[in-house]
């Protein structure tokens, strides 16, 4: 009765409808479950699934080549002829598109494809629904249970998506990803609201999650926050978690542009003219990257292109993508770029990446793994040393701040990156190596481009959740790091 | 069928959206649910996006599908499809009942609404002229592409982004008792002026006019001059580049109406939504320190301040004539006299309150999400026989007048901003007196608005706004709109931005 068809028949009828010079299509299958709670108690719910149909209808005539995009969710088998036309009839009423290019083929020289291990082109789109969420939810209740019996109150939301993309286009390529992706956030409250601890996490599949670990540990925030300590705005040492970091360097590549840096216009921009690429911006050997088969942060290797802008084009949909080093060894070594802004900034093509991850170098290199014990006053590393921990890091404060994480994260000022938000969930006080209280909470304005050089000390690298841009943006590996002067510009009463 | 329901597409009014409504409805009472709600939508979206002049983006989306909201044994059960179908209809009242059973072990408040009117069969659409997916991309494209260039044209501009992003949604609601097919149109377009100097300084200047609930008249004359605030644009620019880095301080402030609006927005309306102040946002968009057991008596601001909500207003962004809950439009009190007045409320939060009647704020932004109490269009009035912005800026020794919304940040119980703006002149003895650079206004929401002494009046007023206010999770994005006088704040702390960002 529903006519449904498969994407991947969605993808083959679209192509075959067109009558353009050429065509991509992009159909993509999503699913998600979730479940919201507050004051330990359950607030909102819900499953849904979607399928979107995308048509990229290229043509090219006297004055230029002119695409015309047309999306459509929730179309119907006898519909997909209609979207064509609509794609068709968009480009041919539209201008050129300054973007325009020759489409990806099927015999494009490098060899990429699909991930390692992922399903291939013919079979079922991945799904999800409310049953991965089954063994969570009772773990869940039970946390919930436990929470009010101890006099606090639990926050949070928790929910599992599955994206699949079939992409195709004229010139012969199919391309297919699956992406998973899912998270918890979990807020811990004072019966009196008075304290407030967050913790969060991102997982593919749930089976990782301790929902009554997660508490357990914010159990032990709230309990640091019983002494209270009120503070001055002003600059401070600061020790910045990983979800904390990833919120500031997320800003940061997103800032990170080929096009605009080479216009003069970011904060990537060299006086003058050009693109600050190859300057240092760190003391520390830092190194910001991207890479689509970073373990654990798998994406999709290669470009998914909906829309134009500034450094994404349509055009490129299908270009392969590979681990791609924004920072290398605290130097500026690559700006996000389509094939068309990279030659109008005259740089290579590094188009951007659904994934980050920022790591020091150290000689004795560490895998990334849980914190270590103990919390001995130790000095900072030495040179070549393995990056510490966040407990470590702590261990080895005389005074400075720890923050939890950060939020209402925005722009104040491009020529700098100057970004503003508040702290939020706690800020902790640690003197002599060791946590003494809690500190209100504070606005700042900070410029993650400026902060990089003033790192004082980069830790080990770990899988973390985002909390500012987790909606857009949740696939990230952050070290903590501890910043001089970090510039707390105002008191906030919040708490 | 008057004029103005004929307007509705009729695409999805062709669609058998009673039939569905049936199926769902039927198929939740069958299963045991004690409520159940309906909705079919269809939402064409274009976006459209010019680099110095050429065409950058033109998207085009359209999205449709349906919902099913049911409440099982006191517990929420939501699910959504895509297949305009009575099948999946049932099938999704189903998968509701199902999830409200899972969920079950987790609820420990019976969900209860409180009681609206059945209003039967109705239709409503929002005031426009010219519906802008009648006109052809190329039109747009054209109009655009030519703003572009006449400020390119000018030295002082180095480059020009433009877009044009239109909205054209359509509701059907059925709960039973009222059955509501809806349409608005909205559209926001947006023109920025960069100046790049030769010592790597850089600046933008953005035009003020707000998105608006109205048609593509809007380009063409209808509600804003864009011929006029383009022409101003380039000089606007240059002189800013120009202009001196502010002196960081507490300064009085006169604030126009395309900056106080976003204002308005973080300050008075986010702390005013009462799923918030109960806590139901603490984990993500936070709380209020405006909490209901302060109603009537918080002083939120100085005695001439009257905020309103409404889901009325003519051209508003949040206006409709009936909620995602079937509760018809209102307009009503959250601050009076300068205190605490009224929350906005849906019908689950009415009820838990003991506020009585919701007045109308559930909002979802498509058949994928379930509704949430979303703003209203959240205005300061203006004072009846008020100051023109002459008057207010005349009033003032030593200050700034702010223009046009730039960057926004609040802390989570709604205390703490800064704001700072796209023009800032500087005030010397009544008079401006050429622009400043670098300005950020930071201050707490009740100090803020408890130093306005002036409030301008009708001939002042704007209605400004955003496409894309966030809130819930999963994430939803609402339009909203909020009007607002010219006003008068003394002394508020102003930062150096440039300052903020040196160590």
């Amino acid at each position: 009765m529903t006519g449904e068809l498969s994407p991947q028949e969605s993808v083959e009828r679209a192509l075959a409808a067109a009558k353009s010079v050429g065509c991509v299509v992009i159909a993509e299958e999503t699913s998600e479950a979730n479940l919201r709670w507050a004051g330990n108690t359950l607030t909102t719910n819900g499953v849904s699934r979607s399928r979107q149909l995308t048509v990229i209808a290229i043509d090219r005539r006297g004055d230029g080549t002119a695409a015309g995009v047309v999306s459509r969710a929730g179309i119907r088998p006898g519909q997909i002829e209609d979207v064509v036309r609509e794609a068709e009839h968009a480009a041919a009423g539209s201008a050129p598109a300054e973007d325009a290019g020759e489409l990806i083929g099927a015999g494009h020289p490098t060899p990429f494809g699909i991930n390692d291990g992922e399903p291939g082109w013919d079979t079922q789109p991945g799904r999800t629904e409310i049953g991965v969420l089954g063994d969570f939810a009772a773990a869940l209740g039970q946390t919930l249970r436990a929470a009010e019996a101890a006099g606090r109150k639990l926050y949070g939301f928790a929910e599992h998506q599955m994206e699949s993309t079939f992409l195709g286009t004229s010139t012969g390529l199919r391309l297919r990803h699956d992406q998973p992706a899912g998270r918890v956030e979990l807020n811990a409250k004072s019966a009196d609201l008075a304290r407030s601890a967050w913790t969060g996490v991102s997982t593919r599949d749930f089976t990782d999650v301790d929902i009554a670990g997660l508490d357990a540990g914010l159990a032990g925030r709230l309990h640091w926050a019983e002494r209270s300590v009120s503070l001055a705005a002003g600059r401070y040492e600061t020790l910045l978690p990983p979800t904390a970091v990833s919120d500031l360097l997320i800003y940061l590549y997103w800032s990170a542009g080929a096009k605009e840096a080479a216009e003069g216009r970011t904060v990537f921009s060299r006086p003058g003219g050009g693109t600050r690429i190859g300057e240092r911006l760190s003391a520390q050997p830092v190194t910001l990257s991207s890479d689509p088969r970073a373990p654990g942060l798998g994406c999709a290797p290669f470009v998914i292109s909906h829309a134009s802008g500034p450094d994404s084009s349509v055009f490129d949909n299908g270009l392969p993508l590979s681990a791609t080093d924004w920072i290398r060894d605290g130097s500026l070594a690559a700006l996000g770029s389509s094939r068309h802004s990279a030659a109008l900034a005259g740089l290579p093509v590094t188009p951007a990446i659904d994934n980050l991850t920022f790591a020091v170098r150290t000689s004795g290199s560490v895998p990334a793994s849980g914190p270590a014990s103990g919390s001995v006053l130790t000095p900072g590393p030495a040179s070549g040393a393995a990056a510490p921990t966040l407990e470590q890091m702590i261990a080895s404060t005389r005074r400075g701040l720890l923050l939890t994480c950060l939020w209402y994260i925005r722009e104040v000022d491009p020529q700098t990156l100057l970004l503003t938000g508040l702290t939020r969930d706690g800020v902790y006080l640690v003197e002599n190596g060791e946590v003494t209280g809690a500190v209100n909470n504070f606005r700042f304005n900070e410029s993650p481009v400026a902060m990089l050089g003033r790192l004082l000390e980069v830790g080990v690298t770990v899988p973390t959740l985002p909390r500012e841009w987790g909606d857009y943006f949740n696939r990230a590996a952050m070290p903590p790091v501890r910043v001089e002067g970090f510039n707390m510009s105002s008191v906030s009463p919040a708490s | 069928m008057d004029d103005h329901e004929s307007k509705i597409d009729q695409e999805f009014a062709a669609l058998p959206l009673r039939d569905l409504a049936d199926a769902a409805l039927a198929q939740a009472g069958r299963l045991g649910a004690q409520h159940a709600d309906f909705r079919a939508e269809r939402i064409r979206g274009q976006q459209i996006g010019l680099s110095d002049g050429n065409l950058q983006t033109l998207y085009d989306a359209d999205d449709s599908g349906l919902a099913v909201r049911v409440v099982v044994d006191g517990t929420w059960g939501f699910a959504s499809a895509v297949d305009l179908t009575a099948d999946a209809a049932a099938q999704a009242a189903r998968q509701a009942v199902e999830v409200a059973r899972v969920a079950a072990a987790l609820n420990t408040e019976p969900i209860e609404l409180a009681s609206e009117p059945a209003y039967g069969e109705v239709t409503w659409v929002s005031a426009y002229d010219v519906d802008p997916f009648t006109i052809s991309a190329a039109d747009k494209v054209a109009l655009i592409a030519q703003w572009s260039r006449d400020l390119l044209a000018d030295p002082a501009v180095s480059h020009v982004d433009a877009s044009l992003r239109q909205v054209r949604e359509c509701k059907f609601y059925s709960d039973g008792g009222t059955t509501a097919i809806q349409q608005r149109v909205r559209l926001h377009p947006q023109l920025t002026a960069v100046a790049v100097s030769g010592d790597g300084r850089f600046d933008t200047m953005r035009t003020l006019a707000p998105p608006a609930g109205r048609g593509y008249e809007f380009l063409t004359g209808t509600g804003w001059d864009f011929a006029a605030e383009l022409a101003e644009l380039p000089e606007l620019l240059a002189a800013k580049l120009q202009a001196p880095s502010v002196e960081p301080g507490r300064y009085d402030l006169v604030i126009d109406p395309s900056n106080l609006w976003l204002t308005i927005h973080e300050s008075i309306g986010h702390a005013t939504e009462l799923d918030r102040a109960l806590g139901y946002e603490a984990a993500y968009a936070g709380t209020s320190f405006a909490t209901p057991d302060q109603l009537g008596r918080l002083q939120y601001g100085s005695g001439g301040m009257h905020v309103t909500g409404d889901r009325t207003v003519e051209h508003g962004l949040a206006t409709i004539g009936y909620d995602d809950e079937g509760v018809a439009g209102q307009s009503w009190d959250l601050i009076r006299d300068g205190v605490l007045a009224g929350y906005q409320l849906d019908r689950r939060m009415a009820k838990l309150e003991g506020f009585g009647r919701s007045n109308g704020c559930a909002f979802s932004d498509g058949p994928g999400h379930m509704p949430l109490q979303r703003m209203a269009n959240v205005s300061l009035q203006p004072a009846a026989a008020g100051p023109s912005t002459a008057d207010l800026i005349g009033g003032v020794t030593d200050g700034i007048y702010i223009l046009g919304d730039k960057s926004w940040s609040i802390d989570m119980q709604r205390y703490n901003f800064q704001f700072t703006g796209q023009r800032f002149f500087r005030i010397t003895n009544g008079r401006l007196d050429g622009q400043l650079r670098d300005v950020a206004y930071q201050a707490t929401t009740t100090d803020f608005w408890g130093s306005m002494e002036a409030v301008g009046g009708p001939q002042t007023y704007l209605l400004g706004g955003a496409f894309n206010c966030g809130k819930g999770q999963p994430g939803q994005v609402a339009p909203v709109s909020h009007g607002c006088p010219a006003v008068l704040m003394r002394g508020v702390r102003i930062l150096n931005t440039a300052a903020e960002g040196t160590s």
